[in-house]
Formats: structure tokens, sequence, C-alpha cells
């Protein structure tokens, strides 16, 4: 059977969504029993253990970022809830001229 | 994993190669049509085709050159000169020579122009083959003696999920082994800094890797590079820290042994970073303009074979050292299957794990070295690219 998520590395807080989810489904990560809170896509990132905000984002056993907002377990891990710990100089300018 | 000796070229530096190819250099675009049509006639996948360009000097592509011509892979080397560019053909010449391998140099000038200059690098190429064949010394090789370069390139979302932590996983079974591999692209890496510096082999080392990273972003950042796109985050990926740590996830889990220089022999054994940005402003554009340029660093640091990630579906191969193509994306590789020696995506459909990906790249490691072809080999890829870069100036060799 297709796994429905994998998790990277064992101390990883996120695991990477196989397919794509759908909300209320339950799936089983490597002993963690998760129920699908919103659709999580191919590629993007589903949280295995409840996250508070402030909590580093685990992904390959290493941070990618912060939660900025709590995260149930089985909640979908994005931009809209976590952010870049690194202090990025590759920003587009924000300011840029109306298309 | 299978440690079946292979059946080596040693070369009279002592390195053992696994192929034996003979070389035709243009030291300058202008000698570029000869060279290509000498190779063309010979029509033999031994004899490869590699040059530089530029008629200019430059210090980084003589280094590159001394390095690839005298390569464990590459058994003999002509040498396809126009006659008035700046190469230092003798320097070339001599340091080849010096390694014991034949060598033979065709100055179209002098030879009378084109049709004379294929002829004379035709009869110059039979005769530095059957040199070649004379000086070869077969013997056994451990997969401890090899060296195993990685790049990724036509990355996806799938690629640091699938492709490059399988690489990951073989990296450290062949570091556990006694091999060497290198990893490299520290553009990619911004974000990784700190847990690379902890996997340094000493505080040097980390000194030298946080050092490679934070000289990667300020170049990047006066090209004007932008590296997160809406694409990756709509392919899932939410920080650059996150985009980076998939390329990163090639380099394994081990302690990293040093940092190397483009043209810099990587002293093995162990893991090293290949720090292919050169110091000080933009000078002669990108560090390195495409794939191929990085994978020809790598074969210029010594390594054997080339485990090249992709995603979107690259097809290159290269001169010298082999490529095997490791597909991260499913959908990609049923599209592309006769161009990929792996099907790394088959983890995301449940057909496979990370460690079973892993231990079929070591198998087909010691496949390879042992003379099978590549996918990329078996289609005539044999893609080579270099191009102007400012050196590093004599940075003493950072490792353990």
């Amino acid at each position: 059977m297709t796994a429905a998520a994998i998790r990277l590395s064992p101390i990883d807080n996120v695991a990477v969504c196989c397919r794509r989810l759908t909300p209320g489904e339950t799936i089983t990560v490597e002993g963690y029993g998760l129920t699908v809170t919103e659709p999580v896509d191919l590629g993007h990132k589903v949280a295995v253990v409840p996250l508070k905000a402030g909590d580093k984002i685990l992904k390959y056993g290493m941070p990618i970022g912060s939660a900025t907002r709590d995260v149930p377990a089985g909640g979908w891990v994005h931009i809209h809830n976590m952010q870049s710990d690194y202090i990025s100089v590759h920003t587009r300018d924000a300011t840029g001229a109306v298309e | 994993m299978k440690d079946l000796p292979i059946n080596a070229w040693l070369r009279p530096d002592g390195r053992k190669g696994i192929r034996d190819a003979i070389v035709v250099v243009y030291l300058v675009e202008c000698a570029h049509h000869v060279a290509r049509r000498i190779v063309d006639r010979i029509d033999d996948p031994r004899v490869q085709l590699i040059g530089f360009p530029g008629c200019y000097p430059n210090d980084y592509a003589l280094a590159m050159m001394k390095a690839l011509t005298t390569h464990p892979n590459v058994g003999g080397v002509v040498l396809m000169s126009l006659g008035c560019e700046s190469f230092n053909r003798e320097a070339l010449a001599s340091n080849a020579n010096a390694h014991g391998r034949p060598v033979e140099t065709v100055v179209i000038q002098q030879a009378g122009g084109t049709g004379p200059a294929i002829a004379a690098g035709i009869a110059a190429v039979e005769r530095v083959r059957a040199e070649a064949d004379a000086r070869a010394m077969r013997v056994p090789m451990a997969i401890s003696e090899l060296v195993i370069g990685t790049i990724c390139g036509g990355s996806d979302g799938t690629s640091g999920i699938t492709g490059n932590p399988a690489v990951g996983r073989a990296f450290d079974t062949l570091i556990d082994a006694g091999a060497t591999c290198v990893f490299e692209e520290t553009g990619e890496m911004i974000g990784c800094e700190g847990h690379m510096a902890s996997r340094a082999a000493t505080p040097e080392i980390a000194t030298a890797l946080i050092a490679s990273v934070q000289k990667a972003e300020a170049y990047y950042r006066a090209m004007g590079y932008g590296s997160f796109s809406p694409g990756n985050a709509e392919g899932g990926l939410s920080s650059q820290e996150e985009k980076s740590a998939g390329a990163y996830a090639k380099s394994g889990s081990r302690l990293i042994n040093g940092v190397i220089d483009p043209a810099q022999p990587v002293p093995g054994p162990g893991l090293y970073l290949l720090d292919v940005v050169p110091p000080g402003d933009p000078k002669f554009g990108f560090p390195n303009i495409v794939d191929n340029a990085e994978i020809g660093e790598l074969v210029a640091s010594g390594a054997h074979i080339n485990l090249f990630v992709t995603g979107r579906g690259s097809v290159v191969g290269s001169a010298i050292s082999p490529v095997v193509k490791i597909c991260a994306n499913p959908d990609t590789y049923r599209r592309m299957a006769d161009d990929m020696d792996v099907d790394a995506g088959r983890i995301l459909e449940g057909r496979g794990t990370l460690d079973e990906v892993g231990e079929e790249i070591v198998d087909l490691i010691a496949a390879v070295a042992g003379g099978a072809q590549t996918k990329s080999e078996a289609l005539g890829h044999c893609e080579f690219i270099l191009t102007y870069k400012a050196s590093t100036p004599s940075r003493p060799l950072v490792c353990a």
C-alpha cells in the first residue's frame, strides 16, 4: 500500500505527503495516527504532532523555520503558519510596480 | 553492499581509474571544429571531446585542464591548438607527460589548416590510444578506493524528498566502507550552514564551511539571483532553508572531513564539500553556468562516477566520468525511463524505501565501476563545458 506521507528523519515533527490528503481521513505515519484536518497536496507538509507557535519545524532532521501559530496534528504546515528563521537577503522588492 | 573487485587501470601516479578515456582537447573555440571532426571520424566512445573556448588566459581553466587530463579515468591526451591562443599548451602537455600519460599536440596553423590538422589529429589519437593500451596496467580496485560526486539539477518538489536523501543514504554507506564522497553548490546550502558546521570533523572545517556559504550568499546577492520562487511554494516548500535542505540532503549524515576548491584533488577518504563559488566580487558571471560545468568540477576533483538527481528530467552525461541519473519524480521516470538509471520516485508510490533506493544506488555504483554502462553512456552523452572563473588564490587545504 502506498504510504500517505513519509517522515524523513526520526526527529521530524512534519511529514511529506506522497499524495493529496483529504480532510477527515485517518493516516498512520510511523506509528503516529493522524486525522487530517484540511487538504494537503503532494510534496506539502503535514504536522505529525501538535505544534505551538514558535516551535521549530523539523524536516530532514533540521530546522526549516518556526511555526507562527498553533497547528494541530494532521494540519497543513506551510507559509500561512510557519516562516523562515533565516534572514533572507533574497526577498523580492515588495514595493515593486503594479503589473 | 557487494564489494566485488573492480578491474581498474593503475596510473603511474598510483591512482586507479574505472574507464580509460582518450581525451581530445581543443584549447580555444577556433580549434573546436577540427577537434570535434577528429572525434566524430574516430567514432570510439572511449575517445572524448573536451575543451576551453576562450582566447585569453585563465589560471582556473589551466588548473582544471591539468586535473582533467591526469584524471585516473584518462589514459591518453591529444591537444588541439589553433596556434595563436593564450592557453599554455606546453604546460598542459608536460604536466600530463609527467603523470605518465601519452600526449600529442597538433597545432592547426603549423599543420597546414583544417584538412591536414584533422588528418594529423586522427593519426595522433590512434598513436596515443595504442600507447595507452601498451602502458595499461589492470589491477583490482575496491569500493573504498572510489571517489563519488553528486549534484542535482532540473529539480522539483520531489528531488528533496526522494532522490536527494536516497543519495545521502548511499553516501553514508560508501563513507562507512572507506570511500570518498564529494558534494557541492554552496549557493543551495544557504540556511544549512549551521547544521553543516555541526557535522565538521574539526573546528577549522566548521569555520571554512560557514565561510563558504556566506561567500556564496554574498556572490549570489551581487548577481541579483533570487533563489526562492513562487513555484517552490506551490510545490510545498515553505522557506529558503527548506529548499536548501532538499539539496543538502544529498550529503547524507556523516562527518564532513574538509572543504576543497575547484581543480583541487580531493584528499579522501570521507566526505568533502567542493566550494564552487570564487572569492571576491563576481568577475566572470555565475559560478557555474549549467549542470555540466559543476559535473566537470567534480570530475576535476577526482570523481570516478557522478550521481545526478533530477526531478524535471535532465538527460546529460559527462566526458571522462560516467553520470548515474537518479530520477526523483515517478511521473518523469515513466516519461523518460530510457534516460534514467534509478527510479527513486517510486518511494512516493510505496514501491520502495529510502534505504532500498540508497542500496540500489550503491550496487549500481559497483556495477558501473566494474564496467557496466550508465544510461547516458549507452545513449552517447559525453557533455563537457568549461568557462572562465576566478581562481581561489593558494588557499591551504582544509581537511581533517
